[in-house]
């Protein structure tokens, strides 16, 4: 049985760990010069390197080195004077060679920091190790009910995607994260996220697996300092998921532990639809991987200087950026949160850049546009609608073209596909009518048909005019100026403020 | 004492999915004492001072830019594999009954 969370953390205290792979975005593989495209037809970026044809041999791709250096220095790490690849042999048609290139004990990165935040609280996350190797092939079981290998009859597979660079980040155990350990596990690949988009390292696409996540996790009764036994949970493929991930485990572990039982240390799998996790392949029998130096490769030794260059080139972090963009827009710190949440603060900040004030690009993004994405269950940034085109319609509010309310139909126009702000206008009709004449035609209008509110504001009762200015605009179909109908209203009843 | 015991063969053997009758394991039990011994006389002559060397080449940092080549066609891909579906390697069951 599981164990309620609240419960679950009175008695026990979680230790995490995570493992990070992030597919980089060079544009050939690893060790040949295959592309690297996602979602290419079956086998069309495959060559007789990838595919561990006899007499072929590798050659270590450089932006994939520097990449990882980046990456390495980025997280604080320190970056290996001298290092190797190494063969992790094991028997599986995913890699074609029977082994992975990969890095063992000597990764080309090691000994970093990131610090994130958590509620106001900053936790440290201690990095191992960030090393490089090639990601493997694609297999499709075929047979059986469940599409999974269990009961499968064959699998098929697809090697475009072997071999491409893979990147590996490993954190030191996360002791001490109590009941905020589902949120600091999000809060971490979130961070990673971000800094790889910085450095452009990488597009980071966890639903297309170019960001992927194990999460481990085990309990020690509270007042104990030893640490338990932990499970890995693969299939973790969005941040919500590695939230999940790490509360479900807490809820089994605990219910486990508590009724006498024992935690088995096993891969365990991840499931969307249900948020728990299922056994995988029991991890008793301990993987033999007869690791050893990679002879087809000689070592790495980055030049000192070459990595003094590299980090001396690192862009803005995010966590400093985001300090900057919170003072210079003058935000309170659960504003920014808000936005860092909602992953707005680029699109608002690249919104500022084409000409927006922050405050009208921050209203839109996380109100408007924000709905919009949530109703449709798409990230903010996968709305079709680009930072200048809401520059655009804040520039046309601004100008006193729109108001509010028809800026809100440019917006639901252009997300429609209807073609840009001013496009939309022009063929919706949608400018403010400054046309005096036309604004006195509808007021006489509007006069005539609530004669009772009319004759209110006439006797002096001044609130009564709301009513009319809101029938004037409902005769101009929102493309009133407002405060406008409102005066000539006034000025018509002979009454003065 | 041998280098390599009859339960270490049949250990890798499994671990490289390869079926040894036990005649064969006698057998190359034998053969790769041999060949390890030998191998381990240069530890015997390994002074202190040289580390243990994994390449035979003073090479280091052999880099190739990231450039893309021509790939082979699917048709060339695949003409080696025994099976072949939906442009695909097609490959025996990975999972046995037991797994």
């Amino acid at each position: 049985m599981t164990m309620v969370y609240d419960e679950a953390l009175e008695k026990f205290e979680p230790v995490l760990g995570l493992e990070t792979h992030v597919e980089l975005g060079t544009k050939s593989k690893m060790f040949c010069g295959c592309k690297t495209a996602f979602g290419a037809p079956a086998n069309t970026q495959v060559c007789p390197t990838c595919l561990a044809l006899p007499g072929s041999l590798p050659v270590a791709n450089e932006t994939a080195i520097e990449s990882t250096i980046r990456i390495g220095l980025a997280l604080n790490c320190s970056i290996a004077e001298w290092c190797r690849f190494a063969r992790k042999n094991y028997f599986y048609p995913d890699m074609p060679k029977n082994y992975q290139i990969s890095q063992y004990d000597e990764p080309l990165c090691f000994d970093g920091y990131v610090d994130v935040e958590v509620d106001g609280r900053t936790v440290r996350i201690e990095i191992e190790r960030v090393h490089l190797e090639e990601d493997t092939g694609k297999s499709t079981h075929v047979g059986g009910a469940t599409g999974r290998i269990h009961g499968a009859d064959y699998s098929i597979v697809d090697y475009n995607r072997a071999g491409i660079p893979l990147v590996e980040i490993v954190t030191k155990p996360i002791p001490g994260t109590d009941r905020m350990a589902p949120e600091v596990a999000r809060a971490y690949v979130t961070e990673l996220r971000e800094i790889m988009r910085s450095l452009g390292v990488s597009d980071v696409r966890m639903e297309e697996g170019s960001l992927r996540c194990d999460v481990n996790v085990s309990l020690m009764p509270r007042g104990s300092s030893e640490w338990g036994t932990r499970t890995e949970t693969k299939n973790v493929n969005s941040l919500r998921s590695v939230e999940r991930a790490v509360r479900s485990e807490i809820e089994r572990q605990a219910g486990i532990l508590s009724e006498g039982g024992k935690i088995i240390q096993e891969t365990r799998h991840f499931h969307e639809d249900t948020g728990t996790t299922t056994s995988g392949r029991s991890k008793e029998e301990a993987q033999d991987y007869r690791y050893f130096p990679e002879p087809d490769l000689v070592p790495i030794a980055p030049d000192p200087a070459w990595v003094a260059e590299l980090k001396a080139a690192l862009p803005e972090l995010p966590s400093v950026k985001r300090k900057r963009l919170q003072s210079e827009w003058g935000l309170s710190d659960l504003d920014m949160a808000a936005m860092h949440n909602a992953d707005a603060i680029d699109l608002v900040e690249a919104t500022v850049a084409a000409g927006a004030p922050a405050a009208d690009a921050r209203k839109w993004w996380m109100g408007e546009l924000a709905r919009r994405a949530n109703e449709s269950g798409i990230a903010l940034a996968d709305l079709p609608i680009t930072p200048e085109q809401i520059a655009r319609v804040t520039e046309l509010v601004a100008s006193g073209a729109l108001n509010d309310k028809l800026a809100r139909e440019v917006l639901e126009g252009v997300l429609a596909g209807e073609g840009s702000p001013d496009e939309v206008v022009e063929r919706r009709g949608l400018q403010i009518v400054n046309d005096e004449g036309e604004l006195l035609v509808m007021i006489d209008e509007v006069l005539a048909a609530n004669a009772d509110a009319a004759e209110k504001v006439r006797s002096g009762k001044i609130a009564a005019v709301g009513a009319l200015v809101g029938g004037v605009m409902k005769a101009s179909r929102g493309k009133a100026d407002a405060a406008r109908a409102r005066a000539l209203i006034l000025e018509k009843l002979g009454v003065s403020e | 004492m041998s280098a390599i015991t009859r339960d270490e063969v049949a250990h890798l053997a499994r671990l490289s999915r390869l079926a040894l009758t036990d005649d064969e394991l006698d057998h190359y039990a034998t053969q790769l004492d041999a060949i390890i011994e030998s191998v381990a006389k240069v530890a015997e002559v390994a002074a202190e001072d040289v580390p243990p060397s994994s390449h035979a080449l003073p090479l280091k940092n052999v880099f190739r830019a990231d450039e893309v080549r021509q790939s082979l066609t699917p048709e060339q891909a695949l003409s080696g594999a025994p099976a072949v579906e939906d442009d695909r390697f097609r490959v025996p069951r990975i999972l046995g009954e037991e797994a």
